[in-house]
């Protein structure tokens, strides 16, 4: 059983099948058939719709997600909100006004995805009243999941600016002590012990901690294991994939963690990406910059961490930034915990080391600065050279929302003699695994960091890789990528005026 | 019927109204009709339909082999799924088994042989997707494979052709490019295009009690529909009723691409007797259909030493997939394009229709007419590289002229010719000189970012070159409280045409647009459209509403002399009224006194373009009514270490004639240049050896998205310039021309890869320019510098 908010109204679903998703929900239980099907993939943002839910704060969190993938049972103890809930009393909602005033739609069947995307970035401005200067960049990072064909998206910057700047004074503004008051009542009903959602055939256990989760695993060691299910309910929707026994982790709140010691950063498996990209910002600004471009805020919303590595895809890109450094999974079964070095984690082609009934618990980042590293933006010549860079490359056909052809992450340690004394150079998109470049990192150790040095050491590659080619680049095209980014990692090192910060593409936009 | 107007005006208030201009006229910026109802979710597209008690769904078998004999086809197994209705083959089809829209070669469902990946072979139809998927999955269909034709040139190699090659010619190409002083030669491999309408191929069907069936279609073209659905189920047209209220998206993929799921639908519903829906999943929309025609080019060139065209030989060989559907005439409009905005003088340009295994290429926006222009503006580029000029000077030198080199090569004189002054504008307004020293110097200063500039025309010929399809039809009933009910036979797809019509009657009644609803395209409605596409919509549609309002309006101005004894002249529309002399009475009001006057407040009207003819047999005519125009200037900036790029500033003047609506024209304006910036730039098609499409899906097909938008973007529509020609309020077509702007971006980023070579290379840049494409041009570039700026090697 679950018990959500559809808009005001507590809904209670007894018995469905877990493999429904939220717009099959929508559309034929519920004929809500104002959410469109663009794609049924998660990649064109025709089905958005948005959640609010109790942060632990006790305040509403709104997100906008992908409605075609994300499955039923992520509703359970949340409110949902569809375009058909905006209008308030035959008053357009702002942002909907907005796309009207703007001229945000032509055909308009991907509007309504639009108008919940703008709807959430509205919501979230208030609540965590960001600054209006970096308004673009913001209405960027909320609608790349959002694909328009006919307006050519300037109008709807228009309208996004105008959303911005409208007050916020709409009904759920006006209802939010008691939306909060219900869902607390919601959750406070279902309590602290494992819930399961199932119809006779298809089950979906919900533990709501990781006590039971573990003993869960153990006792259906077939089934699967579900966090934001982006990829999951792929399998559902393309390629008629029906899970019998399904473990959704949404509800353990202890996989959810993000803690920071002196030695390490500590993330829970189930830490949703766009959360992991806020909070690793001021750590590893590379890894938050790759994140924004992580595919589109809907999916960070749901994805995972955890996810992302238990998937096991060769083009996953967190794992080779997570390689650089030097990170480290803790795993679970039943009560027993084990540690493993993530690049030993990929054993082959979307295979893993993880054991029957095992499961992620957290991923473990070892701080540079636990070895009194700082971190190097220049190589000045008068400076001291020793501290480390990390720097994390993405390069992929489209900027927003796309898979990388090659995802190249490196961590290199200098001391001040410019010597290179540690070094990890590690690829998504090379190999059937995400991978570390070995023999060019051998090449390097123990060098003095100079071009040409880096230049004698890129014939290497080729060596460590043997990358496919595949409609998203050539094997020559990642290879030759591949040398070259390592060469914009020396560049980006080193002093030059006309460049300031400007080495990237992304830097333009 | 008496219906009594809610609210008298005093003469005074009326007085005041009349003094007013009315505001959703003609010119006005009105929002689209259904904006209010778009961004609740309340517009209703097809899938949004309440479904039946007894509704059944379809799903497909498709061929996995691109060129095959089917030895067997086995769906016992289908048929044993619970759920399923039927199971439907060719040899269940009553009537024509063929939909091709002008030649045969499009069988509704194969039987003998398969001729791409996603042919439909069966289809099955269950009472849900559900299990019509999963029971589509368990048929067995044996095929022989055949040798495949999958690349271009080898069909042509081949003579495997769809339809014989076609050649326009003008002056003597050959001598031309023999007795020029510079010479070059070159070629162009030029991508298709997905449409990626974002609601995918649909039609729901409900039998009739005639045996007929009502059919409501997601389609460009619904008097098509309802022909092929009439011969398909074997009865006569009038037996089939075709609805349309809206797309969610077309460009040109559901102009003929949509006959095929109606006509599955409608043949399932025909012998099931029950309601049918076939709604394409995303994947199988992209397997099944056809696309934008990528085409090779080959050209020879001659020009001056200044760079004027002295004589061109171009090749165009267009992959028209397995069958020919609009191919004949795509590939002439690409022909039609291939001197864009120039004089070639001595031309022979010839259009290979080649035929390969794969989807069906179809209507995209702008129809052939992009990669006819490509071509050109490719070779303006080269042009321009091999003599080291400013790609722009090279453009302007070989402008079409006003009085002289204004030929074209298949004999039409241009007229109201915008190139020169529009160029001027814009050139100054983007600062194109200035910036042009800026990029310069920056790509100076920066050793592996680079950027690029271009500005590049677009004159693009409207009408269909079909002639006979230049025709529009309308109905207009106004009821006896004034409002107004408006058809037309085109159909809406996003583009604004029913705000448009609605505007050009409210202009014509003086009435404003909230008391004219104009509903869903309908064949009952008016008959024997033509397709909402070639930029029509408007120009012929909103003629014929014209016509039917001009036809009403005058029989309420006959009324209105006899009923209050004044002259034609003293008789005038304005504001939602009607001045009689020294009267004034409301426009509900003289309605309603003409119905009891026993007066027809019911009318057609019809339309058909003037001044049109082409004799395709000599290559010669007049096939466009006029022309339209645009500029864009782009501006680039890549990163020569991995090819991606970003377009940072994009500059636009485009040319509607008088606007109908800006609002509406600034948004196909902005939307066309995105789209074929897309076309160029990120979306790629990439087939596997089999010739099965591998980017069939926008994981892994990628159309722009919000960050591909320029930084910069100033779009301007061209100012206080009417349409030369009698066109509805001297209006331009803007559904396609503004298309081609993208072409800007492409030639930007060539740009920007020339200047490695100090701009004295002409990249060999294919489309989609991807940044894999880049970084290979750029590789390319490098290479020549070090040839060519290499001079220890000499010695």
């Amino acid at each position: 059983m679950i018990e959500f908010l559809l808009n005001n109204d507590k809904t209670t679903l007894h018995s469905i099948d877990p493999n429904t998703t939220v717009l099959e929900y929508l559309r034929n239980h519920r004929q809500r058939t104002g959410t469109k099907e663009g794609c049924a993939s998660g990649d064109c943002g025709a089905c958005t719709v948005v959640t609010a839910e109790l942060a632990p704060n006790q305040q509403l969190l709104y997100k906008n997600i992908n409605a075609c993938i994300t499955l039923i049972s992520s509703l359970d103890g949340k409110q949902l909100i569809t375009v058909e809930d905006l209008k308030n009393q035959q008053q357009l909602h702002s942002c909907q006004q907005a796309m009207v005033d703007t001229d945000g739609s032509q055909c308009g069947f991907c509007t309504p995805g639009f108008v919940m995307s703008l709807f959430a970035l509205k919501k979230n401005q208030q609540q965590q009243d960001t600054n209006t200067s970096d308004d673009r960049h913001q209405v960027q990072q909320t609608l790349a999941g959002n694909l328009c064909r006919c307006t050519g998206y300037n109008a709807i910057y228009k309208a996004a600016e105008q959303t911005l700047n409208t007050p916020d004074d709409d009904q759920f503004s006006t209802d939010q002590a008691h939306t909060i008051a219900q869902l607390l009542l919601i959750n406070n009903q279902s309590g602290q012990q494992s819930t399961v959602l199932s119809d006779d055939q298809h089950h979906c256990y919900m533990p709501k901690n990781i006590d039971q989760l573990a003993q869960l695993l153990l006792t259906y060691p077939d089934s699967t294991l579900v966090a934001g299910g982006t990829d999951l309910a792929i399998g559902i929707t393309q390629h008629a994939q029906r899970y019998h026994q399904l473990i959704s982790i949404n509800q353990v709140s202890q996989l959810q963690i993000f803690t920071v010691n002196d030695r390490q950063i500590e993330i829970g498996a189930a830490l949703s990406l766009h959360l992991c990209q806020q909070k690793i910002a001021p750590y590893f600004d590379d890894f938050a910059q790759l994140l924004e471009r992580f595919a589109s805020l809907q999916i960070r919303h749901q994805g995972t961490l955890g996810g992302n590595i238990a998937n096991a895809s060769p083009i996953g890109d967190t794992p080779p930034a997570l390689i650089a450094l030097s990170a480290k999974l803790q795993l679970r079964k039943g009560t027993q915990t084990r540690q493993v070095e993530l690049e030993d984690f990929f054993i082959d082609y979307r295979k893993t080391s993880l054991a029957s009934g095992e499961f992620i618990e957290k991923i473990i980042i070892p701080l540079p600065a636990a070895q009194s590293l700082a971190p190097l933006d220049t190589l000045l010549p008068a400076s001291d050279c020793s501290g480390y860079a990390f720097k994390v490359y993405k390069v992929s056909k489209r900027l927003d929302d796309d898979i990388s052809a090659i995802c190249a992450a490196s961590y290199i340690h200098l001391d001040q003699q410019r010597t290179i004394i540690a070094i990890k150079l590690a690829y998504g998109g090379m190999a059937a695994t995400p991978k570390r470049a070995k023999l060019t990192e051998a090449a390097l150790l123990g060098k003095t960091f100079t071009q040409q040095n880096i230049e004698a050491a890129l014939a290497n590659l080729a060596k460590d890789f043997t990358p496919m080619s595949d409609f998203r680049a050539s094997s020559d095209y990642r290879l030759l990528v591949a040398q070259n980014l390592l060469r914009k990692l020396y560049i980006e090192l080193q002093v030059d005026d006309t460049k300031a910060h400007k080495t990237r593409i992304f830097d333009y936009v | 019927m008496s219906n009594q107007p809610q609210h008298r005006l005093s003469h005074s208030e009326m007085l005041a109204k009349t003094q007013e201009n009315l505001k959703t006229g003609a010119g006005k910026k009105v929002p689209h009709e259904s904006a209010q109802r778009h961004v609740t979710g309340e517009a209703i597209y097809i899938d949004d339909r309440l479904e039946f008690p007894n509704q059944l769904h379809l799903y497909p078998i498709l061929s996995t082999v691109a060129h095959g004999n089917i030895l067997a086809i086995n769906l016992d197994e289908c048929r044993q799924v619970a759920g399923v209705e039927r199971v439907i083959t060719a040899d269940d089809i009553p009537g024509h088994a063929d939909i091709g829209p002008v030649l045969p070669g499009d069988p509704l469902l194969t039987q003998d042989k398969v001729e791409y990946v996603g042919q439909v072979i069966a289809i099955v139809a269950a009472q849900s997707m559900a299990i019509a998927k999963a029971a589509a999955a368990l048929a067995v269909v044996d095929i022989q494979p055949l040798a495949a034709v999958l690349d271009v040139k080898q069909a042509h190699h081949l003579k495997h052709y769809v339809m014989e090659p076609h050649r326009h010619t003008i002056g003597d190409a050959q001598r031309g490019i023999q007795e020029a002083a510079q010479r070059l030669t070159g070629q162009l491999l030029i991508g298709g295009q997905e449409h990626f309408y974002l609601e995918t191929q649909i039609c729901s069907t409900v039998p009739t009690e005639e045996g007929g069936m009502l059919v409501f279609a997601s389609t460009q073209h619904p008097s098509e529909v309802q022909k092929l659905v009439a011969q398909v189920i074997a009865v006569p047209l009038h037996k089939v009723m075709v609805d349309m209220r809206r797309m969610g998206g077309g460009f040109g993929g559901k102009e003929t691409q949509a006959a095929q799921p109606a006509c599955l639908a409608a043949l399932a519903s025909h012998l099931t007797g029950k309601p049918c829906k076939m709604r394409l999943p995303r994947e199988l929309d992209m397997r099944m259909t056809g696309k934008r025609h990528p085409f090779l080019v080959e050209y020879q060139v001659g020009f001056t030493d200044e760079g004027l065209l002295m004589g061109l030989k171009l090749d165009l060989f267009a992959d028209c997939g397995y069958s020919p559907d609009l191919s004949g005439s795509i590939v002439d409009r690409a022909m039609f394009h291939a001197d864009n905005a120039y004089y070639l003088g001595n031309a022979e340009i010839t259009g290979y229709r080649c035929k390969t295994h794969r989807a069906s290429n179809t209507a995209y926006r702008g129809f052939g007419g992009p990669q006819g222009m490509l071509a050109i503006e490719n070779i303006m580029d080269h042009i321009a590289r091999h003599l080291q000029a400013d790609p722009l000077s090279i453009r302007k030198l070989n402008y079409y002229q006003k009085e002289q080199r204004n030929i074209t090569h298949y004999g039409q004189t241009v007229t109201g010719n915008l190139l020169d002054e529009m160029t001027a504008e814009l050139e100054q307004s983007s600062s194109y000189q200035q910036r042009r020293q800026e990029i310069i110097t920056f790509n100076q200063q920066h050793s592996y970012m680079k950027k690029g500039l271009a500005l590049t025309p677009v004159k693009f010929g409207i009408s269909f070159t079909a002639t006979f399809l230049n025709q529009g039809g309308a109905l207009l009933h106004i009821y006896t409280d004034g409002s107004i009910h408006l058809n037309h036979g085109g159909t809406e797809m996003g583009q604004g045409l029913n705000t448009k019509v609605a505007q050009i009657v409210a202009q014509e009644f003086q009435v404003d647009i909230e008391h004219i609803l104009v509903s869903a395209t309908n064949t009952d409605k008016v008959p024997n459209t033509s397709p909402t596409a070639a930029s029509s919509g408007t120009d012929l549609n909103g003629k014929a509403a014209q016509n039917a309002a001009r036809t009403i309006k005058q029989r309420l101005i006959t009324f209105a002399q006899a009923h209050y004894g004044v002259s034609a002249e003293q008789i005038i529309f304005v504001n939602n009224h009607v001045k009689l002399a020294q009267k004034i009475v409301s426009f509900a009001e003289l309605v309603q006194q003409a119905y009891f006057a026993q007066v027809s407040l019911s009318s057609t009207g019809f339309y058909r373009t003037p001044k049109i003819f082409y004799d395709r047999e000599q290559a010669t005519g007049n096939p466009f009514y006029y022309y339209a125009f645009g500029m864009a200037c782009s501006e680039v900036i890549i990163d020569t270490l991995t090819g991606e790029y970003k377009v940072l500033r994009a500059d636009i003047l485009h040319d509607v004639g008088d606007s109908l609506n800006p609002r509406i024209d600034i948004g196909q304006v902005e939307g066309g240049f995105i789209q074929g910036m897309g076309w160029l730039t990120m979306e790629e098609l990439v087939w596997d050896d089999a010739g099965k499409l591998l980017t069939s899906n926008p994981m892994s097909y990628k159309i722009p998205a919000i960050t591909d938008t320029p930084n910069d973007f100033r779009v301007k529509l061209l100012e206080n310039r009417k349409n030369p020609e009698d066109t509805v309020f001297h209006s331009k077509a803007v559904g396609e021309p503004p298309f081609m702007l993208g072409i800007s971006v492409w030639c930007a980023l060539k740009d920007a890869v020339a200047s490695l070579s100090n701009y004295s290379c002409q990249p060999q840049l294919n489309t989609p320019a991807t940044p894999e494409a880049i970084l290979w041009a750029v590789q390319s570039a490098q290479s020549q510098k070090m040839a060519h700026s290499a001079p220890g090697v000499k010695h």
